[in-house]
């Protein structure tokens, strides 16, 4: 990233969105730290995966391995660890008006232990992320209990991190930021045939929440937009955020062997977005060993309020935001997976396993954020899309 | 009765009630729920990039997709 940001001329606030994307990795890393997959009254199932994933959209290339195993003692205990990295090239749409494309690497270790006593299950864990200018740590309990014959199961969780921000261009520069996460699910039998899933978080943030590379779009004269624009102005973003998000989820089973499922998200936070995330998917197994999956994503967001696209003045308002993921925008996502059953009867240790590809196309669509690539004339910029390839191959062994 | 009173009744007559309630989809009938394909997250390593995918790039963030399923058997 040092050569990358060495071939920037003109200002020292280069921009290199390494930081952006850290900055919701730690966020992800707390969710999820919460967010795994109990069901009171039973263990997580003994498992091994390795998986290749790759995401290619807008510029931007990350791809790298992610191994996943868990060993229980098929009584009380489970244990889980995980190895993920992100491995970034990068010229995305800010990195080409703002700076020059870069590499960058994130490696995340995490690991969980799951206790099960009757029909209450608890877990503890523990996450590190790590890259040139971010680190991240992240704790997180939660403990499950079923009930009325394990119809219901009720999930309560709590985590937090702690992450220390620094910049490859300001070697003085160092911040921390914190986040806590509260987390409630019911998970609910409702017929023979249907399941519903309901979840709330809420999610603080308190601390340096923006980019350091990033700057705002800024006109050279207040008056006459005829003159031009700059990218002088670092952002300023609020240093708390606190944020709602409430969903549901249905799973039915239909008559012959085959699943639809459907699903629903709200979110709000204090920073004004309102977002919305509809989900639908239908599931069917094909001549024995292999299993067929399609499904339909739809995401639709308002902007920040402290978002511009282009500001008038550079001290315009308090809080100051050109990132396009707090712009006003929605996406679409028709994804198609594949299971292939390999060990139908087990082998040696092994009980069976089987080999996938998943792969999802995104399709992104921003109401108020253009495209300022050749640096056209105020009022002449188009808005800015793109859509981007997401492909995850992995392999699963379970014993 | 004093509203504090009524509370506590009202409490113990629901816990009561909670105590009774029978399981509507007993233990043999859940076939279907025990079906590998009734699950929410049937592959975590995969659900976990996904949602990580999203969350770089959306502004929401939380309760994301489902968990758990299957018919809650050992």
């Amino acid at each position: 990233m040092e050569a990358a940001v060495a071939a920037i001329s003109g200002h020292a606030a280069s921009f290199t969105p390494a930081l952006s994307i850290a900055a919701w990795l730690r966020v992800t890393t707390v969710l999820l730290a919460v967010a795994s997959p109990l069901r009171a009254g039973v263990l997580p199932e003994d498992r091994a995966d390795a998986m290749y994933h790759s995401y290619d959209g807008g510029g931007v290339t990350i791809d790298g391995p992610s191994y996943l195993i868990r060993k229980g003692d098929n009584k009380n205990f489970s244990v889980s660890a995980n190895y993920y990295v992100d491995s970034i090239s990068s010229a995305s749409i800010d990195v080409v008006t703002q700076g020059s494309p870069y590499n960058e690497q994130r490696t995340q270790w995490s690991g969980s232990v799951d206790y099960l006593h009757a029909d209450t299950s608890m877990s503890a864990s523990y996450s590190y992320s790590d890259e040139t200018d971010y680190t991240a740590d992240s704790y997180g309990l939660s403990i499950s209990q079923s009930m009325f014959g394990d119809l219901t199961t009720v999930t309560l969780g709590y985590s937090r991190g702690d992450d220390d921000i620094s910049s490859s261009v300001d070697p003085d520069f160092e911040d921390t930021a914190d986040h806590q996460n509260f987390h409630i699910s019911l998970s609910q039998v409702l017929t023979k045939k249907l399941l519903l899933s309901l979840n709330y978080d809420a999610i603080t943030d308190e601390g340096y929440l923006q980019n350091p590379y990033r700057n705002l779009r800024v006109l050279n004269d207040p008056n006459d937009p005829s003159a031009g624009y700059n990218f002088n102005t670092p952002e300023r973003y609020p240093n708390t955020r606190t944020s709602n998000a409430v969903s549901a989820n249905f799973l039915y089973h239909l008559p012959f062997r085959a699943a639809v499922k459907a699903g629903y998200r709200y979110y709000t936070d204090d920073w004004d977005i309102d977002a919305h995330t509809a989900e639908v998917g239908y599931i069917h197994p094909l001549w024995g060993k292999w299993m067929f999956e399609v499904n339909y994503r739809y995401y639709t967001q308002t902007n920040a309020d402290f978002y511009g696209d282009l500001f008038a003045r550079p001290d315009q308002q308090n809080f100051m935001a050109r990132d396009k993921e707090l712009s006003e925008f929605e996406d679409h996502t028709v994804g198609f997976a594949l299971s292939y059953e390999v060990l139908e009867n087990g082998w040696g240790y092994f009980n069976r396993a089987t080999l996938n590809l998943k792969y999802s196309h995104i399709w992104f669509d921003y109401d108020n954020f253009t495209d300022v690539r050749g640096n056209p004339a105020v009022g002449q910029e188009p808005r800015y899309d793109f859509d981007a390839d997401v492909i995850q191959l992995f392999g699963s062994v379970w014993y | 009765m004093k509203p504090r009173a009524s509370l506590i009744l009202s409490l113990v007559l629901l816990l009561s009630a909670c105590s009774n309630i029978e399981p509507w989809v007993k233990p043999y009938e859940r076939a279907y729920l025990a079906d590998p394909i009734m699950s929410f997250g049937r592959d975590p390593v995969s659900d976990n990039y996904l949602s990580h995918v999203y969350q770089v790039r959306e502004g929401a963030r939380g309760a994301e997709g489902g968990h758990g399923g299957g018919c809650g058997c050992n």
